[in-house]
């Protein structure tokens, strides 16, 4: 299974966590430290896996971006390659050529999407259609949601 | 009213998610301090009681925990307040607040019961349905998996795929914190096996395979669904997933791997997908390594993954050989060229995977070949991967009491050689093994003696604190085994060069000690001299006599050891160059000298060999380079130099009285001072050989002694001393008068006290220092020097090369399984009782745990007794797989009522019917995988007969080689598989 999904920039700032293992906030922030040392400094042309405490990190750069999942010594490092990037496509089809800034400020979008995608650390959907379509109308929930409280708002006002 | 006021001033102007990442990318006033106002915010916010608000607060508070790490569990009853809104865009904030804050022990989880049951069951909105469902998958507790079983038992049938697929994954949580949970929900788990949907076969395979992976027997009865799937399924996912489990199952019935290996050699062949492809391979050559062709087929996958230009390719085609490697050895050889070519890759994971397979391919026979060519890339390769190769050359080579090493002078000084290179950090491995060698294996000594001189003459070494350990190692074989150099007066100056000041006290210590035993080798060999000349003894017999003190091998070893002991006094000791200052001396001891040893060998009369002006000389060099270390402050030193210098003292009068009468007719050894040095002679040329680690069990406990005192005191003492792991030597006097031929472990036996002496207290000493309680007091004080670098990695041989030089030497080695040098037998390594233990270590048990165990109970039916079965011990299978044993229901009973085949009891004279329906066995396994289903109705009709399927039957259990009465064991696989 996944155990955690990690996205972060070239700086090393990181810009989405997702725990599918119990990690404690403090060894969040210990693995996450240790971890981007490990990525970043790895090159170009190199191999996309890493042996880390007897797991191992699957990690793929897009654009100024890295995304990284742990995966378990005996998980397909190349199907995890595959989801990494159905993930991606998956954010791009969302915001549309999607930037570092678009996960910036939607930060929470991305975790919503992720969610569609991976749910206890398994793929649970590998229709990009599907998940578009699921993540849209929750979307628009939120939306009614949305024009109901300023609608409130203005009556306040 | 005052906090309604407060509460719309916060929703108007309260700062949006938007705004804070504005605020926080500004940076106006620094990160900390931005957050830490951020947060004052929130923490007002939160408490509003217009729900926006708070959900707004709420979301900011996520924000900054996930991707700042700060604490939010204080606002864990926010959360729940949030969750419990009725809108669903609060709600989800909520939700995703709580899975990402929230952890077992959250106090406020027992809250949230209700609410999650409401959502549950949510018949208008699914979104929320799965909100609630992805939430539990993170935070379910075991009292919440109790409480929501029934809504997620009845989610498991949704008609919803969306909501259903997200109960089922959620499943292995609930199983998991709560197995009681399998009796309620497992059957429906198992029902959505057959779901025509692809998205909730996918899940349910997913849950499957975590569930597999962790407890495979439980789940062994459902191979026939598995089976299913992995033969129709046209989804990647799935068939992925479907492999894992089968590489698992399949460990635990050999029967299941006849008939799983034909579907999955068919997806390898067939598909375009390299995650699948490679997955295949991966249970191949992981689980199905028996089937040759399988395996064969693996290894031709395999080989276009090595030779792809995508790293990951290569790194995961690496990653499947070293696992085949163990069991067909042929698939590497096949592929060395591009191992070794990988060795040179520049991704550090690739190579660390190629000299791991170079390393596999390690035999007696290519060795030294394999060896050298290695150390060569270790001169070029940055330190970490240097030190990789050299560790992996270390422990290959010692492994199992140096099986694979034939000619150990080769390598003794390939460790000497390892020593020299810039990167080397492997001292203590290097150290341990030089004397483990030493000990054990008696014929190497002249060449380790030859080695530790090397590297303890060469100034240079002196400053690289890695080495210190090794050079440590040096000085105590050169001082314990002095007899075999070819120059002991050249051991004392370079034990006494200036710049063992660099050493750290505890190894100088040992430098010291060894030059007193090499000075007392000299003393002694100059008397005996003496003794010859002046007395009617032909010389030969003296230094004979000395030679005889170690039994030393017969033939050409004895002879060089002695010509070289007496030859090259005329350069070495010749007055010019004792004249010379101590420094110059010390310095001039170069490596020139050597060639010039080797070149100017020829005999030298015994007489001249050690003069009166070397001892006298030497002496005094003794006298000046220690003299300065009599107010050393450390203990050790000290003493060891008292000790020497106050000899010194005792036999320099005398010693240089006798020179005086020289001439003279002076029977020497009625001098005081002979017969001290005689006695010191004795003492040090004991024999120090290893011991048994358990050699203490076969003391006898003297009387009066009591053992069984409670020490626990002690460990508070003691605690921090600890124990070498690995073996340990003590070192133990023996009497070479009792028998010079008597071989070592006989030795063993012949231990006993020697009556205290001086002799007794001097190995003390050694004893302390290379026994348990060896010193290991290290302090790397690098002291600067002015001398160039220890060694300069020799680069001129060019890279290219010696790729291809090593494949070339692979294949010629590989091919021709003869040594081609094996004239030299190979030496006798001395074996301890205690030494090779190479216990594979113990498997855990069987996880004994709730969950198998419900599960088994659901799958086999209430009266599967499988925990009785387990613990019989009258049980006659002596199958080795353990897992196995663990499936077996007691067979009169369960058979029947399972499966109602009674058939299955027949298993009476069952050989006799093997022969007889084997070759049909072979047919049906050419049958191409479309027949299978038919081949399975047909097994049907026959099974009605009594007759095909038990032949079948027979077949793999001939092949599996288990005992016969197997049949017992398989009631929970339905036949058709079979």
């Amino acid at each position: 299974m996944i155990h955690f999904v990690i996205l972060n920039n070239r700086q090393g700032k990181v810009r989405l966590t997702k725990w599918y293992s119990t990690y404690s906030q403090k060894e969040r922030s210990k693995v996450i430290r240790e971890l981007t040392g490990i990525i970043l400094s790895r090159g170009p042309k190199l191999c996309n896996f890493v042996e880390w405490r007897g797991l191992k990190v699957v990690y793929k750069r897009y654009a100024g971006l890295y995304f990284s999942m742990c995966i378990d010594q005996d998980d397909n490092e190349l199907e995890t390659l595959d989801i990494i990037h159905h993930y991606v496509e998956m954010l791009d089809r969302y915001f549309l050529n999607v930037c570092e800034l678009d996960l910036i400020y939607n930060f929470h979008k991305a975790y919503y999407i992720l969610d569609e995608l991976l749910l206890a650390g398994e793929l649970q959907e590998s229709s990009r259609r599907t998940i578009a379509r699921l993540v849209a109308a929750q979307d628009s929930l939120v939306e009614t949601a949305r024009e109901q409280a300023s609608l409130l708002g203005d009556l306040v006002k | 009213m005052a906090s309604t006021t407060s509460s719309i001033m916060d929703t108007l102007f309260q700062r949006t998610l938007e705004d804070l990442i504005k605020g926080l990318r500004l940076q106006l006033i620094g990160e900390s301090a931005f957050i830490s106002k951020a947060l004052d915010e929130i923490r007002r916010e939160i408490k509003s009681t217009d729900p926006h608000t708070k959900s707004n607060a709420l979301q900011k508070l996520s924000y900054l925990s996930s991707l700042h790490h700060l604490d939010m569990s204080w606002a864990a009853f926010h959360v729940v307040e949030v969750m419990s809104s009725s809108r669903f865009s609060h709600k989800k904030i909520g939700y995703h607040a709580a899975s990402l804050s929230f952890s077992d022990s959250t106090p406020v989880l027992l809250l949230i019961t209700n609410q999650l049951r409401k959502d549950l069951t949510n018949p208008n909105n699914e979104f929320e349905v799965s909100l609630a469902l992805e939430c539990l998958s993170r935070i379910a507790t075991t009292d919440l998996c109790r409480d929501l079983t029934p809504e997620i038992f009845t989610l498991l049938s949704s008609t919803k795929i969306f909501v259903r697929k997200k109960a089922i994954a959620l499943v292995l949580r609930v199983f998991e914190k709560y197995p009681d949970a399998v009796k309620v929900c497992f059957k429906r788990l198992v029902e959505n096996l057959d779901s025509t949907d692809p998205h909730i076969v996918s899940a349910v395979v997913g849950v499957f395979c975590e569930l597999t992976s962790n407890d495979p027997k439980s789940y062994l009865p459902l191979a026939p669904e598995f089976y299913r799937i992995l033969v129709d399924s046209k989804n990647n996912w799935v068939l992925i997933k479907m492999l894992k489990i089968f590489a698992k199952l399949v460990l635990l019935e050999p029967r299941l791997a006849k008939r799983v290996v034909e579907p999955v050699c068919d997806h390898m062949r067939r598909t375009g997908a390299k995650s699948l492809m490679f997955e295949c391979v991966r249970t191949v050559v992981s689980s199905l390594s028996d089937y040759e062709e399988a395996v064969k087929l693996a290894v031709v996958k395999i080989r276009e993954l090595l030779l792809d230009d995508d790293p990951n390719l290569k790194y995961l085609g690496l990653n499947a050989l070293s696992i085949v490697a163990p069991k067909h050895l042929w698939a590497v050889l096949e592929n060395k060229e591009v191992v070794i070519k990988w060795l040179s890759d520049e991704d550090p994971n690739i190579k660390r995977e190629s000299l791991r397979l170079v390393m596999a391919m390690v035999s007696e026979n290519n060795v030294v070949e394999i060896c050298r060519v290695l150390v060569n890339y270790a001169l070029k390769s940055d330190p970490e991967f240097c030190n990789e190769i050299l560790g992996s050359i270390l422990s290959t080579c010692s492994r199992n009491l140096y099986e694979i090493v034939n000619d150990f002078d080769w390598y003794v000084s390939l460790l000497g050689e390892m020593s020299r290179i810039l990167h080397c950090q492997q001292g203590d491995e290097i150290e341990n093994q030089l004397i483990d060698i030493c000990m054990r294996v008696r014929d190497v000594r002249p060449e380790l003696v030859r080695v530790g001189r090397d590297l303890l003459i060469d100034p240079a070494l002196l400053s690289n604190h890695f080495l210190y350990r090794i050079l440590s190692a040096a000085a105590w074989v050169s001082g314990e085994y002095v007899e075999f150099s070819r120059n002991p007066f050249e051991l004392i100056e370079a034990l006494l060069q200036p710049r063992t000041n660099l050493l750290p006290p505890s190894i100088r210590a040992i430098y010291i000690q060894s030059a007193f035993k090499v000075l007392i080798f000299c003393l002694h060999s100059y008397l005996l001299q003496r003794e010859s000349t002046t007395s009617s003894y032909p010389d030969t017999s003296a230094l004979s006599e000395l030679a005889s003190k170690r039994e030393m091998p017969e033939g050409s070893d004895s002879a060089t050891f002695k010509a070289p002991s007496h030859s090259e006094q005329d350069e070495v000791f010749n007055p010019r160059v004792s004249n010379q200052s101590f420094e110059e001396l010390s310095v001039g001891n170069g490596g020139d000298r050597t060639i010039s040893h080797g070149q100017t060998s020829t005999p030298v009369t015994s007489e001249n060999s050690f003069t009166y002006e070397a001892v006298v000389n030497h002496l005094n060099l003794i006298e000046l380079a220690l003299g300065p270390l009599t107010g050393s402050h450390d203990v050790e030193i000290l003493e060891r130099v008292r000790n020497l210098l106050c000899f010194i003292e005792l036999i320099k009068g005398e010693v240089l009285e006798c020179l005086v009468q020289k001439e003279e007719n002076l029977n020497s050894a009625e001098m005081k001072s002979s017969k001290i040095i005689k006695l010191m002679s004795d003492a040090f040329s004991e024999e120090l050989g290893p011991v048994s680690v358990s050699a203490q069990e076969r003391v006898p406990i003297p009387e009066g002694l009591v053992l069984k005192e409670n020490l626990n005191d002690l460990e508070m003492i003691c605690g921090d001393i600890q124990l070498p792991s690995s073996i340990s030597f003590s070192l133990v006097s023996n009497h070479y008068e009792e028998g010079v031929g008597a071989s070592l472990p006989d030795l063993q036996s012949k231990e006993e006290l020697e009556p205290p002496s001086e002799a007794t207290s001097l190995l003390a000493e050694h004893r302390k220092r290379h026994g348990l309680y060896y010193l290991s007091s290290e302090k790397n004080d690098i002291v600067a020097n002015d001398y160039p670098p220890a060694n300069d990695p020799k680069l001129q041989d060019n890279q290219n090369n010696d790729t291809e030089d090593l494949v070339k030497l692979t294949e010629q080695l590989l091919v021709s399984k003869k040594r081609p040098n094996q004239a030299k037998p190979r030496p006798v390594v001395v074996k301890l009782d205690g030494d090779v233990v190479p216990v594979s270590a113990n498997r855990p048990g069987p996880k004994d745990d709730l969950l198998s165990g419900a599960v088994q109970e659901v799958l086999l039916g209430s009266d599967t007794r499988t925990s009785t079965s387990r613990s019989n011990p009258s049980d006659k299978s002596s199958s080795k797989r353990k897992g196995k044993e663990k499936l077996i229901t007691d067979p009169s009973s369960e058979l029947n009522e399972n499966l109602g085949d009674a058939e299955k009891l027949d298993h009476e004279n069952p050989s006799s019917r093997r022969s007889k329906h084997r070759t049909h066995g072979k047919e049906r396994r050419h049958k191409s995988p479309g027949k299978i289903r038919e081949e399975r109705e047909e097994n049907g009709q026959k099974e009605k007969k009594k007759s095909s399927h038990r032949h079948a039957r027979h077949k793999t259990r001939q092949r599996a080689d288990v005992p016969l009465n197997v049949v017992s064991e398989t009631p929970v696989i339905p036949d058709f598989l079979l």
